[in-house]
């Protein structure tokens, strides 16, 4: 059928739907719906881990290969360095930039490498906001409990609670570096309520949050004159004798040249795994994201946490096929845009938790209520011209430009017209697993942002991503920086590949791939015969 | 089924599958009709470092020039968010380099003066538009860059709140103005010096640190498991 005949429903329920309230599951029902529908609880899609740190632990198959996998460093290669620094930041998001200035601004030499361009990242396509408790009916602890509650009681109480009582500041930090939030008319800042918050938390920069946090940091990054050393990929850390971290080894991606950087410590934000496609899923995520820095750091002996648990966000977009795995904000549900079911029904809270509201999609979905493309895709609607209803035309364009922009190109108009969702792999809630000043079990060696794990739980709410890259690239940058006067640049050496090399081979050997994988195999390699008929 | 059946949108080119002829960089390949340009690169074979970032449209990194059949316009896009059609020629633009003015954001005196200083070409826009047409996030360019030497740096943040520094405005200014440059420094110079400091932030600020929260945090800190389940089913 014609897609405007099949979104007549969604236009003809508007006004009986806008009179309903569908209330939060209980937390009985939400954990079955949650262990019947959420992809974490597919089974046949995990296994567990060979060797290594977690071994015996179970993740996705995807993961497990690249965490076996071996690298591509031999043991006798010339680890003179190019380059020395007392901290080293690999990776240029959100927590790389925000590492780097603090290190900087503390007196280090910082050196930050990054296997695409300064500032790509996911953090440039965060959308719906910051989580900070500013407004006076709000405190850190509010936060804390939204959080934790949201990740299943199951994030760390250290590291959450460093994270919302820092949050103010983080604000201001960015306010004067030029962040334009979004206001009241009195001049304070305006907040939103995000999905699975008890109050309005969210600082947004309209639809741009990341992409506004981003050109601030990056720029500032610039202007410190802080040692960029772009489209360089880590793929391999350096150890000294008591294995702790003294650096890296990096593969310009230019040149294809090996880079030998000696650094007192070493901070990986590396980002997540939307790449790796778990589950055959599509992606919000950015090009880079391929889990580089899990399988860098486990080799080097770090501990992961809650690797077996990954954030599906409820809206990627289904169609056009141009936009599929796109995401499209959660902000258009914050702000009262209902999920609405091929029969014209609402089946969700839609403010609910990401983990609750893509659960109750893919049932829907699953039990015959969606709408299927041709392409052999389903998903349900997201009423978005709704909020032109609710709060006056021009709301959807006025507040999400951004979505407005990316669907107009296909030549569709979101604020006449339902879009089509579907879950998209947005998320690692877990990672490497960091103490309060974001350092591993291995010294020297910090892990800041979606790349490391616990803070989060089994959930993470939304908006707390920006918070914590903010807070944890702080802390890392500062601690690591605090380091380096008083500590003699270690000794640079491959020793920990050699452990983890006999560690494999007595549990019959790698997973027959090479880790990290830098950039997702999307180039064809071998064109298809029969393809020009 | 029949029920079923009636719920399938109509995407009748999935099913075609229909080939169409492109240039990339002046070479002919036949790829599927409809995939982004960034999946034509990928399609027939081209690795890309260079030229992907966020694959969402924020990033910029693919910024690209192409042109349809037989139209002389040559226009641009952002290749991960632009279809290809058939006849359709294009050229990932390589990395400008444009000259950044560097400043330390919090420390300037007179941040509306201090512009001609750090960018004294911004003032000799000689109006051609360029800019403007060269966008792809469709910003009033040429207007930004007027508003910003006459001081109006509020607008300046509005307009180029869409901006994905992609940095297709900058070769085609025949001042040698870099606009998306000029209109970061003018959009943090806003946020730094012509904004209202939030009352309300200061003041959460300092209940933290005076420690306002912490009989609460004593609280909530040493409850046990199930305590803390019902506590967090309490907060509403």
């Amino acid at each position: 059928m014609d897609i405007h005949a099949l979104q007549q429903i969604v236009h003809q329920t508007r006004d009986v739907r806008r009179k309903q309230t569908i209330p939060k599951f209980s937390p009985a029902d939400r954990d079955q719906l949650i262990h019947k529908y959420h992809p974490d609880y597919r089974t046949s899609a995990y296994r567990p881990i060979q060797f290594g740190p977690n071994a015996g632990d179970k993740t996705v198959v995807e993961l497990a290969a690249l965490l076996e996998g071996d690298s591509s460093i031999q043991e006798h290669i010339d680890l003179t360095p190019h380059y020395t620094t007392d901290v080293l930041v690999i990776g240029g998001g959100g927590a790389g930039c925000a590492a780097a200035l603090h290190a900087h601004a503390s007196g280090s030499k910082v050196i930050l490498a990054t296997k695409l361009r300064l500032g790509d990242s996911n953090s440039v396509m965060a959308q719906g906001g910051m989580q900070i408790s500013v407004a006076p009916e709000d405190s850190p602890v509010t936060h804390f409990l939204d959080t934790l509650k949201g990740g299943h009681m199951q994030n760390d109480h250290d590291l959450l609670k460093v994270m919302v009582e820092e949050g103010p500041s983080i604000a201001k930090w960015l306010i004067e570096l030029g962040v334009l939030f979004d206001r009241q008319a009195d001049g304070n800042l305006h907040v939103k309520k995000g999905g699975g918050s008890s109050k309005p938390r969210l600082l947004t920069c309209s639809d741009y949050t990341g992409l506004e946090i981003m050109r601030v940091l990056k720029d500032e990054v610039l202007n410190q004159k802080i040692q960029l050393l772009e489209f360089c990929a880590a793929v391999e850390l350096l150890s000294d004798d008591h294995g702790q971290c003294t650096g890296a080894i990096f593969k310009d991606l230019d040149n294809h040249r090996q880079v030998v950087v000696a650094a007192k410590s070493v901070i990986l934000a590396t980002g997540g795994i939307g790449r790796l496609h778990i589950q055959g899923f599509p992606t919000s995520n950015h090009y880079g994201a391929t889990g580089d820095g899990l399988c860098l750091s486990y080799r080097m002996g770090a501990k992961l946490d809650h690797i077996d648990t990954f954030q599906y966000h409820p809206s990627g977009a289904v169609y056009p096929e141009q936009l599929i795995g796109a995401l499209v904000t959660e902000g258009i549900r914050s702000e009262g845009g209902h999920l609405v079911n091929a029969k014209g029904e609402r089946f969700v809270n839609e403010l609910d938790t990401r983990d609750v509201v893509s659960s109750s999609i893919i049932r829907e979905c699953e039990e015959g209520r969606g709408i299927r493309t041709m392409s052999g895709r389903i998903g349900v609607w997201l009423d978005t011209p709704l909020l032109d209803a609710e709060h006056g035309p021009g709301t959807v364009e006025k507040h999400f430009p951004a979505m407005m922009m990316q669907f107009e190109r296909f030549g569709i108009d979101i604020s006449k017209d339902p879009v089509l969702i579907y879950p998209t792999l947005h998320y690692q809630n877990g990672g490497v697993k960091i103490d309060s000043n974001s350092e591993t079990n291995v010294k020297n060696l910090f892990v800041a942002g979606e790349a490391s794990g616990g803070l989060h739980g089994r959930n993470r709410l939304m908006g707390n991503s920006l918070l914590d890259l903010m807070v944890f690239g702080k802390r890392s940058g500062l601690t690591a920086a605090s380091r380096a006067g008083s500590m003699p640049q270690g000794k640079l050496t491959v020793n920990h590949l050699q452990r983890f090399r006999a560690e494999a081979k007595k549990h019959g050997n790698f997973s027959g791939v090479i880790s990290p994988m830098i950039l997702p195999a999307y180039t064809r390699k071998e064109p298809e015969r029969t393809a020009n008929k | 089924m029949a029920q079923e059946d009636t719920n399938v949108i109509d995407q009748p080119e999935v099913l075609r599958h229909k080939m169409v002829t492109i240039e990339i960089s002046g070479k002919k390949y036949e790829v599927p009709e409809g995939i982004t340009v960034i999946k034509a690169l990928w399609h027939t074979g081209q690795e890309v470092v260079r030229g992907a970032g966020c694959l969402g449209g924020f990033c910029g990194a693919c910024a690209t020039y192409y042109r349809t059949k037989d139209d002389p316009k040559v226009r641009t896009c952002l290749a991960c968010q632009m279809a290809v059609e058939d006849g359709m020629s294009f050229t990932i633009m390589p990395p400008f380099p444009a000259r950044k003015a560097l400043y330390d954001i919090q420390s300037l005196k007179d941040p509306k003066q201090d512009l001609f200083n750090l960018y004294p070409e911004a003032p000799l826009c000689r109006n051609c538009n360029a800019c403007t047409e060269a966008c792809p996030q469709k910003i009033d360019v040429r207007e930004g860059v007027w508003k910003a030497v006459f001081g109006d740096f509020k607008s300046v943040s509005e307009m180029f709140m869409d901006c994905v520094m992609c940095g297709m405005c900058t070769p085609v200014c025949i001042a040698d103005i870099a606009p998306n440059l000029v209109a970061l420094y003018v959009s943090r110079a806003q946020g730094a010096h012509f904004t209202d400091k939030p009352q309300g932030l200061d003041i959460r600020i300092k209940e933290i640190q005076d420690g306002r929260f912490n009989d609460e945090w004593k609280k909530v800190l040493s409850m046990n498991e199930q305590e803390l389940v019902d506590h967090c089913a309490t907060v509403k």
